[in-house]
């Protein structure tokens, strides 16, 4: 009876994953067709706008919204569920006396609509009461009618079910054919259809594309007991269908295959079984302090965590103190002009621009148009992601463009942007970085991950790990963890591989607020070095 | 639209039910109305009402299944909702798991349903805000908390004659008290079934409390101490353990409940002898609905663990005819039984420890140990002689929830916590041996 609904995948090893699902449930077919006409959506905006104006609101904007999503599960060679979703409706948000206010409904008439727009003005004038601070909204010129897509090649809406029932099936053999005792894979496909209007002038249609094929291959060796996991390598991406074409030019010879703007996700599963049972035997990790080599496809999740959220504007000024908490990153730090975030090497920047990237998009949920911008330069921290009744805050007059809704029923607020390392400026490979370190470990892929609501110290696991002795890797090692302090571990950051090695790694569920809404990001690195990082050996043994 | 009254809700889904032209089908009604309010700051930031009312429809063919869901009831909405599922069905591929669709079940009567939550308005939700804030700033401590409340019904229906109907309300309260300086942080949380028992201001000064006294935290090294965790500080390790009582993990040899050489450990003596888990809907501190959302399988009291020994894990329909056993629905509840000790007692019997009020930010290390990793948050403090002597700074820890269950001191009176989306019954535990890995600035 919860009100945000679940699809409850099952038999996932340990525990059930929990897929947010929003919107009703519909035939396949209803993907593909057009959503509602440009020219009414336009009415719809000018109706909500000028009746919200002459109840008292000195600002409004609207959000009419499309939002479809896929999700097709499977077990080894069973497919375990289907799931098309279709959620249309429309939100509209107001200032009045200095205060927000918010409504949103599914009832697009003339009169759902009119009740949404009186509902949302009078929230305002009684949440007023309480008001202390008057919102400030930093400025934004109308920018008239415009559109934006994301740059896909081919729409995964587009793509026949029984294609993508084929490929699951064939990455799942491909596994098992290897060795794998059991793999789960997916493919979740995200299309936004987004249409903005404000009292400032703008007019803007968006057409947001997201794809993610995750998998899960498990090793079991029943006569030991043990059993080891590891997770696909692809990224969730703003790409179409073309990213599952995995061309040879997009792959990365290394201990296993890395992938940069396309995937093989067959291949991965081969490579994944392959390790998977590996792992079962590998060398238990001697605990210590290590040089971590770190590549793109694990980093991403650090940078998230230790960078992304703790630059987050509202949760430094506390608005986030309840749930995920607030940050280290405070703002006399940033003030002081001199607050060393990493070494100098360490250059970290948001995008809400960056192709094939998760933030992607033209303008944000405030009609604000999106770019790019510095957040450490130099190892010094230089400012944060805010979005228009923020950035007063920061003495600054534009918004970072980084405001965001789920849904068109959940109200936009300040969510994080793309968060990337900037690539090393010297040439660099990544044979190159290993060459040099005496006692490391090169980590490949998410795992584990656990950070404090300060974002201090935190303990990222992995999904390969290699041992590196004397400028080489000599072989897999287990149980590894990390465990370090933000500004302890960006500070210990010796060296970033040049933009030949430049990846994208991401997150397709991020969570913040109250009620809990998701967003997407991606986070870009090189493989980086950090050096003498805490290691602990993660092994247990139960009675 | 209003909650649905048995007969009413009961209509619709007949009437849903008998448009069906498939082998099977079976239909889920349920709504009602959620509100909230939240404040930071000191100030309210957002508030809000969503009701919402939906039908699922699930149509069969042979091993072929279609869902579709609708939120209009108006007849013809009603055939319509059943010919889409009805098409996804037929255009769906076969589930090999598919089982066939139950018949009549018996569901236990539970009474979860409180007027005073059902009747909530939104100006009780701004006092109950403002009782928060008021405390506060009295103290001159920062507030931000959240209040969500719901009264909500649930009804099934099969074409095989099934019916079930649930109504039940629930609020649930949590507060962080921060002090101006960044220095001290507490928290607290109320869950209930009604509202009038309810006390915004008394939990926040709890956190208050918490808050205040937790200021300049000293070092402790990291390592293995004897902890008192209060129930928020426990639940947060038993939901990851109880998530992972699954009978198809355990035989697929990929769980820590998974036996060396194939099977499962029901039957093991896993835990302390005092360990006694189990769930039962009609429990009058957390009522639940009484079937499985997944299946409609009946929830009846059933034993996970007692006396230390594993008794049940969770399996599907599907998996209990593979493995030739009982199917064992989800629970909608958990109730661990403790003992007759508040936690100022347990404090007292103390000579050196650690009380952890909150455990947060848990993941999963590794799933073969369940060896779990988090930090204790919003009020942690050294405890000596029986005394709480000064707050210490936040710790993580890397530990396992079985290790933990086999480690305990003593345990306190349950209390009722909010734990991965349902409602539980969990004591304040004294555990021994609690393995800290590293220390956290943060506060």
């Amino acid at each position: 009876m919860d009100r945000r609904k679940f699809l409850q995948l099952s038999g996932a090893g340990l525990g059930v994953s929990m897929l947010p699902l929003s919107g009703n449930l519909v035939a396949e077919s209803k993907l593909t067709q057009s959503g509602i006409d440009l020219a009414v959506k336009k009415e719809f905006a000018d109706v909500v706008l000028n009746s919200a104006r002459k109840l008292g609101a000195s600002y409004a904007d609207v959000r009419i919204g499309r939002y479809l999503n896929q999700y097709v599960v499977t077990r080894e060679m069973k497919v375990q569920n289907v799931v098309n979703t279709e959620s249309i409706g429309m939100g509209i948000r107001v200032i009045a006396n200095g205060t927000w206010g918010f409504a949103a409904t599914n009832d697009l008439t003339t009169d759902g609509v009119a009740r949404a727009t009186r509902q949302a003005v009078a929230t305002a004038k009684a949440n007023a009461k309480y008001q202390q601070e008057p919102v400030q909204l930093a400025p934004v010129k109308g920018h008239g009618e415009v559109s934006w897509q994301t740059p896909i090649q081919k729409n995964a809406m587009q793509i026949p079910i029984a294609e993508k029932v084929d490929l699951l099936m064939e990455v799942n053999k491909s596994a098992l054919d290897a060795g794998a005792s059991y793999i789960n894979s997916m493919l979740y496909l995200v299309n936004e259809q987004k249409y903005f209007a404000s009292t400032d002038g703008s007019y803007i249609e968006q057409d947001v594309h997201r794809l993610w094929a995750p998998f899960s291959v498990t090793a079991v060796n029943k006569k030991t007991g043990g059993f080891r996991t590891r997770q696909g390598l692809s990224q969730p991406v703003g790409r179409g269908f073309e990213y599952l074409d995995g061309r040879t030019q997009d792959k990365i010879q290394s201990q296993t295959v890395l992938y940069r703007d396309s995937y093989d996700m067959t291949e991965d599963a081969r490579l994944a079984a392959q390790q998977a049972q590996e792992k079962l035997t590998a060398k238990s990790v001697k605990p210590g302090k290590y040089d971590l080599v770190l590549d793109p496809s694990h980093l991403w999740l650090t940078i998230h965590e230790s960078v992304g959220h703790p630059l987050e504007l509202d949760r430094v000024l506390g608005y986030e103190a309840n749930f995920a908490g607030t940050s280290f990153a405070t703002l006399d730090k940033w003030r002081s002009g001199k607050f060393q975030y990493g070494s100098d090497r360490v250059n970290l920047y948001a995008d809400k621009v960056q192709p094939g990237s998760l933030g992607a998009v033209g303008y944000d949920d405030e009609g604000v148009k999106t770019g790019n911008w510095d957040l450490v330069k130099d190892g010094v921290l230089v400012n944060y992601q805010a979005i228009r009744d923020q950035v007063h805050m920061l003495g600054q007059k534009e918004s970072h463009g980084c405001c965001y809704a789920d849904s068109w029923s959940s109200v936009q607020f300040q969510r994080m942007s793309n968060v990337s390392l900037s690539p090393g400026k010297e040439e660099l490979s990544v044979d190159d970085m290993v060459k040099d370190v005496e006692k490391g470990i090169y980590i490949v892929g998410a795992g584990s991950f656990s950070i404090d609501q300060q974002r201090y110290n935190f303990q990222f696991g992995g999904q390969l790990f290699y041992e590196i002795e004397n400028g080489k890797i000599t072989g897999m090692v287990e149980d590894v963890a990390y465990q370090s302090n933000t500004q302890e571990f960006w500070n210990a950051c010796s060296q970033v591989c040049d933009k030949r090695d430049y990846r994208l790694g991401g997150s397709f569920f991020d969570g913040k607020g109250q009620p809990s809404q998701i967003s997407a990001v991606s986070h870009g690195s090189s493989t980086a070095r950090f050096d003498g990082i805490n290691v602990i050996n993660t092994k247990r043994k139960l009675g | 639209m209003a909650i649905l009254s048995r007969s009413e809700a009961k209509r619709i889904l007949d009437k849903v039910l008998k448009y069906s032209r498939a082998d099977e089908a079976s239909a889920q009604l349920g709504g009602g109305e959620t509100g909230n309010i939240r404040y930071a700051r000191n100030s309210v930031s957002t508030s809000g009402i969503v009701n919402n009312t939906e039908l699922a429809v699930e149509a069969r063919f042979g091993k072929k299944s279609g869902v579709a869901t609708i939120n209009e009831f108006s007849d013809a909405s009603l055939e319509k909702v059943m010919r889409r599922a009805e098409e996804l069905a037929k255009l769906s591929p076969e589930n090999p798991e598919s089982m066939p669709i139950l018949g009549p079940q018996k569901y236990m009567s539970v009474d979860g349903f409180a007027k005073s939550t059902a009747d909530i308005t939104p100006d009780q939700r701004a006092k109950a805000a403002a009782d928060s804030i008021i405390a506060a700033k009295e103290k001159k401590v920062v507030a931000a908390g959240y209040l969500e409340d719901e009264r909500a019904f649930a009804a099934v229906a099969t074409s095989k004659g099934l019916f079930g109907y649930h109504a039940a309300t629930s609020a649930n309260f949590t507060v962080t008290m921060r002090t101006q300086n960044g220095l001290g942080s507490g928290w607290a949380e109320s869950d209930v079934t009604d509202f009038a028992s309810m006390n915004t201001g008394s939990s926040s000064s709890v956190a208050i409390d918490k808050a205040l006294l937790s200021q300049k935290a000293r070092a402790l090294e990291p390592g293995k101490y004897t902890v008192v965790l209060e129930p928020n500080a426990v639940s947060g390790l038993m939901g990851y353990m109880l998530s992972g009582f699954n009978a198809r993990s355990a035989d697929e040899g990929r769980s820590f409940m998974s036996k060396k050489g194939g099977g499962n450990r029901i039957g093991e003596k896993m835990f302390d002898k005092r360990v006694h888990i189990y769930s039962d809907p009609a429990n009058l501190n957390v009522p639940a609905q009484p079937w499985a959302n997944s299946d409609f399988m009946p929830q009846e009291r059933i034993d996970w663990v007692k006396d230390g020994v594993v008794k049940n894990l969770t399996r599907s329909r599907y998996w209990a005819k593979q493995s030739k056993s009982e199917s064992v629905p989800e629970p909608n509840n958990l109730i661990m039984v403790g003992g007759d000790k508040s936690t100022e007692e347990l404090i007292k019997n103390t000579r050196r420890g650690i009380l952890v009020t909150r455990t947060w930010y848990i993941r999963m290390v590794d799933p073969q140990s369940l060896l779990l990793t988090g930090l204790t948050r919003d009020g942690t403090f050294y405890i000596e002689n029986g005394k709480i002597q000064y707050p210490v700074k936040n710790f993580r820890f890397n530990e396992s929830p079985v290790i933990m269950l086999n480690n305990i001191e003593d345990m306190g009176i349950p209390e009722r916590v909010g734990m991965w989306g349902m409602s539980a019954m969990v004591p304040a535990l004294k555990v021994r041996d609690f393995t800290f890995s590293s220390l956290s600035d943060a506060v």
